[in-house]
């Protein structure tokens, strides 16, 4: 569904990416790990078009992002640190993205509902707490039913209670059929939800497998596990 | 895009800050003619001031708006719209917004005060200046990440503008005295939009015949219908070429 083919990125003397090539089809529930810095949110922002790389493209269902921007509206995108207009409220935000979606397939507000956002809509953008900005950020990305989720940290910020609505509205959405891509540095949040590793160091593909063959590999049971292991042998 | 338009708008009107630089030049105007018992004189007082703080507010104000609503910018990137057409909107809007306060704020006295060819013509100028500033700020704001630094750009690009180039154009002068100088300077006022407005509209008041020569080479080339034209186009072209160059640049910026 997404193919990246060489893509680079340099910000100055830093390479963010390094001749990444991925593909990501659907059905898949992928984590995206590795150490602070590794790539993982500019490999995010290339994905999305929000960053343009130097060298090499990307594919979404065999058309180049570049030149076909409609791509994204099959995409919910949930960043790491949510920046919205400051002096609006949550309502005027989710109104906005409605009006400007003006999507045909039916809205999704269960994560509207399940963090109580309604209750608080009135409240101003810049009033909120990080944990309040995750759950806007959140039901925004599942708001418009898309067919491929890309959750930045999603579970960072959020109380315990919050992180369980969450991935069990991951789980929800995987069992649909729909690609997610997750990065996480809290791995015991994913054991149970990735089918797919793949795992960057300064700004290469270090390896992407399937969790089994990264399990078998490592001969470890749990992800976290298996991933210090690799972390410790680099 | 239109869509786009109207949150810019929206989001404009709701810092208020519009609103008072649209009452303020409402009463510089008003004083202005009120204070002169002629209207082409009050006119004239009205000019010197409009070609500095339209630019000014123009300016400063669109380069802190496009950085304040970088969140906005970023939000946008990420749906299902074209780069291109966020940016266009921002301008639109910006656009929209800071001409609308001068015509209110300059545009209603002058009407009602001096209704003459160079009261219009002020009127014309004014928003093309305004259109022109914005177009220029876009350009400072997505040539740096940095805050400051785009607004440094935006006041210095303002002070050469109104005063720095002025003073160049002084310099040259009294250099090349001996040579004739006229025919140069029409292609110098050129490279300065606020130069351009403020001959455009003395031209079409009475005293332009107290600038001398200059000013017969002047009023024959500006003063034709051609020479209009080629202003106007030259104007337009000060709103274009920046603009295009700042898309140009956001279409390859990370956010």
């Amino acid at each position: 569904m997404i193919i990246a083919t060489n893509v680079t990125k340099q910000f100055g003397k830093l390479k963010a990416l390094d001749n990444v090539s991925l593909s990501f089809n659907k059905g898949q529930c992928i984590s995206l790990t590795g150490p602070n810095g590794s790539g993982k949110t500019t490999l995010i922002k290339c994905l999305l078009g929000m960053v343009v790389p130097d060298n090499g493209f990307i594919t979404f269902n065999q058309q180049n992002i570049l030149h076909h921007w409609q791509y994204r509206s099959a995409i919910g995108y949930m960043p790491q640190i949510g920046r919205y207009p400051e002096n609006m409220t949550i309502a005027q935000v989710f109104d906005m993205m409605k009006d400007i979606r003006k999507s045909k397939s039916v809205l999704d507000e269960e994560l509207i509902q399940h963090f109580k956002l309604h209750e608080i809509a009135d409240k101003k953008m810049r009033t909120l707490s990080g944990g309040t900005r995750q759950k806007v950020s959140a039901a925004l990305a599942f708001l418009f039913n898309p067919e491929v989720l890309i959750l930045d940290e999603p579970t960072a910020g959020l109380d315990p209670l919050s992180t369980e609505t969450l991935k069990d509205k991951i789980r929800q959405e995987k069992e649909k059929g729909k690609l997610i891509l997750i990065t996480s540095h809290i791995l015991s949040d994913l054991d149970d939800l990735v089918t797919e590793v793949i795992y960057m160091q300064e700004g290469a593909l270090r390896f992407h497998k399937s969790l089994e063959q990264l399990k078998q590999d490592t001969g470890q049971t749990q992800l976290s596990r298996a991933i210090a292991q690799v972390m410790k042998t680099n | 895009m239109k869509k786009i338009i109207k949150y810019v708008i929206l989001d404009i009107l709701k810092n208020k800050i519009m609103i008072a630089y649209m009452v303020f030049l409402l009463a510089i105007s008003l004083t202005m003619f009120n204070l002169e018992d002629n209207s082409a004189k009050g006119l004239l007082s009205l000019l010197n001031l409009v070609l500095i703080l339209v630019p000014l507010v123009s300016i400063v104000f669109a380069t802190i708006y496009v950085y304040n609503s970088s969140e906005f910018i970023e939000l946008l990137v990420s749906q299902p719209l074209k780069r291109v057409n966020i940016w266009l909107s921002i301008f639109c809007g910006l656009a929209a917004s800071c001409s609308l306060a001068f015509l209110i704020g300059c545009g209603l006295p002058v009407l009602l005060y001096a209704p003459t060819v160079s009261g219009l013509m002020m009127i014309g100028m004014g928003l093309l200046i305004t259109i022109i500033f914005i177009s220029i700020a876009l350009l400072a704001s997505v040539l740096t990440r940095d805050k400051a630094k785009g607004i440094g750009i935006s006041l210095l690009l303002w002070f050469y503008f109104t005063l720095l180039f002025d003073g160049i154009i002084l310099f040259l002068l009294f250099q090349f005295m001996d040579y004739p100088m006229e025919t140069p300077m029409i292609i110098f006022s050129s490279l300065n939009p606020i130069d351009l407005a403020r001959i455009m509209i003395l031209l079409q008041m009475d005293i332009s015949a107290l600038m001398g020569a200059t000013s017969a080479v002047f009023k024959e080339f500006f003063g034709t219908g051609f020479g209009i034209v080629l202003s106007v186009t030259v104007l337009m072209l000060w709103i274009a070429g920046p603009l295009w160059w700042s898309v140009r640049k956001f279409r390859k910026k990370d956010l």
